[in-house]
């Protein structure tokens, strides 16, 4: 590998990493408008114009918050468990295309940070290990509530991720790869996942909104059963970490979902813009940067309906939760795989035979 | 660079192996265990097996890790474990004995081991990718792994039926 792409690289990782917590940044601020607008409220406007340095001034007032750590907690561990949590949240994003080639000069660059084969494998790898943040910090507490949160939070985490793996098998004997920048390849213009595959990507919607503790999932924190849930001891930056990983886990599982189901970035009629143009270079970097576009776009619209649903469903009792999670979507998801390999082998029989 | 990351990630791993056993802690325990599944993952890559690797973090670290955290913080054996532990002497005694067997035995087995040296000319790099080992798994080693499969199905009967709530058993 040459310097030139390892330079690259290097960039590309720091403005994606920059990119995703600007991204969580301003997530909380929308959810906050957002909440106003559903409830007709007018919601934050006081810091800046319309009120946008608001997480500036959310971050600044919990950075001059007492710090805060109980008595008998197991002080390394309490320290540890945000920093896990934050650390697995900013783990993900790095095997997701943002977007395709880019071509300057002689060489071109590709809109992926890392290329491994095992891209979703890698993605299902790092969510799994989001747990230990949230049991961690439960545990070290040393308190009850946190500890209940922390379990919930925890068996919670497990019996969707076994839900999320099913669905994702499905789109796997689709694609034939791991690989998310193939997967990606191979829906090219409108050829999108979703139309195959509704089912899996129901089931793996339901599965996001439970990964990452949101409505009407989010029992691991609610406060009218466990007072706080597992961040109950948590004060100041510590809680503010906890809260800005999961909003980085939303673009992330946003980012996800737009990838495997939603075409990634690729939009409609994109072969026909690209061969508009006379030189195939600039063709190829203007459908690029649109595909860039395309994207953010897909994800900016999975966040919005994150926040949308928590502001309009009330939330599950944790009996529900677990017969949804483990009656219902699992052999569900158990079916969307019979049906994928009899659709792939009916296919195959019409098209060959 | 690849014999220096081996060498870095083997005295890593043999560091969070023992740091295993002699954290008083048992949840500090369950931490350095999982951190010695991801360098042992981290040797998968150096073989150029992604698919372990991810694999074992996913398996182990993942899930069986989580259980046992999960156990570990409902007894709550953090505080009063050396309360509870006997020390006597016998039990010094047999735990050395045993460990010094159990050292002859490896030590025994490994003189005469014989380390697999793979022909350069004829290896394939790309024995450990998915596809591959997809191919052997469903052609060279079907029976097994058809066997395992009937296997893990045996057991999950098994861990629904001990799960299974009695007839007229009120558990909450």
């Amino acid at each position: 590998m040459d310097s030139v792409v390892l330079i690259y690289k290097g960039i590309y990782i720091l403005a994606i990493f920059g990119i995703s917590l600007l991204i969580a940044t301003y997530s909380t601020y929308f959810e906050r408008k957002i909440a106003a607008f559903i409830q007709d409220r007018v919601g934050p406007n006081r810091a800046g114009p319309m009120g946008l340095l608001q997480p500036l001034a959310d971050a600044g007032k919990l950075f001059f918050k007492e710090e805060f750590i109980p008595a008998n907690a197991n002080k390394t561990l309490f320290i540890l468990g945000p920093g896990i949590a934050m650390l697995v949240a900013a783990m993900t994003s790095a095997v997701i295309p943002f977007g395709d080639t880019l071509i300057l000069g002689e060489t071109s660059f590709d809109l992926i940070a890392i290329d491994v084969n095992i891209g979703i494998l890698y993605i299902f790898a790092v969510v799994s290990l989001g747990v230990y943040g949230l049991m961690i910090g439960g545990w070290a507490s040393n308190n009850k509530f946190s500890l209940l949160g922390a379990i919930r939070a925890a068996s919670q985490n497990i019996s969707y991720e076994l839900a999320m793996g099913l669905s994702l098998i499905a789109v796997l004997m689709l694609s034939g790869s791991l690989s998310l920048k193939v997967i990606a390849e191979q829906q090219a213009g409108f050829n999108w996942n979703i139309w195959y595959q509704p089912l899996g990507f129901l089931i793996f919607l339901i599965c996001a909104f439970a990964e990452t503790n949101r409505t009407p999932f989010d029992l691991p924190e609610s406060e009218a059963e466990l007072i706080g849930g597992y961040h109950t001891e948590y004060s100041s930056m510590k809680l503010g970490m906890y809260l800005f990983a999961e909003y980085i886990n939303i673009f992330v599982v946003s980012a996800v979902m737009a990838t495997l189901y939603f075409g990634a970035y690729n939009f409609p009629f994109m072969e026909n813009l690209r061969n508009a143009f006379d030189d195939p270079v600039l063709g190829n970097n203007v459908v690029t940067i649109l595909g860039v576009g395309v994207m953010f776009a897909k994800i900016f619209a999975f966040i919005f309906f994150f926040m949308w649903v928590r502001w309009t469903l009330p939330r599950f009792r944790y009996d529900q939760l677990m017969k949804l999670g483990w009656n219902i979507l699992i052999p569900l998801a158990i079916l969307n795989i019979l049906l994928t390999g009899g659709g792939i082998l009916l296919y195959d029989y019409f098209t060959q035979g | 660079m690849t014999e220096s990351l081996f060498f870095f990630f083997a005295s890593l791993t043999l560091l969070c192996a023992l740091m295993v056993v002699i954290s008083k802690n048992p949840v500090y325990s369950v931490i350095f265990l999982i951190l010695t599944f991801f360098t042992i993952s981290a040797h998968y890559i150096l073989l150029n097996a992604q698919f372990l690797a991810a694999v074992n973090i996913i398996v182990y670290a993942g899930a069986i890790m989580v259980l046992f955290l999960f156990v570990l913080m409902f007894i709550n054996t953090g505080k009063n474990v050396e309360g509870t532990m006997k020390r006597n002497v016998l039990a010094k005694i047999a735990g050395t004995v045993a460990g010094g067997l159990l050292f002859t035995v490896v030590v025994a087995a490994l003189k005469d081991v014989t380390l697999g040296h793979p022909d350069p000319a004829t290896f394939n790099s790309q024995v450990g990718m998915v596809e591959n080992l997809g191919k052997v798994l469903f052609t060279k080693y079907m029976l097994p792994f058809q066997l395992v499969a009937v296997l893990f199905l045996v057991s999950m009967v098994g861990a629904v039926m001990i799960g299974k709530r009695e007839a007229g058993e009120q558990n909450f």
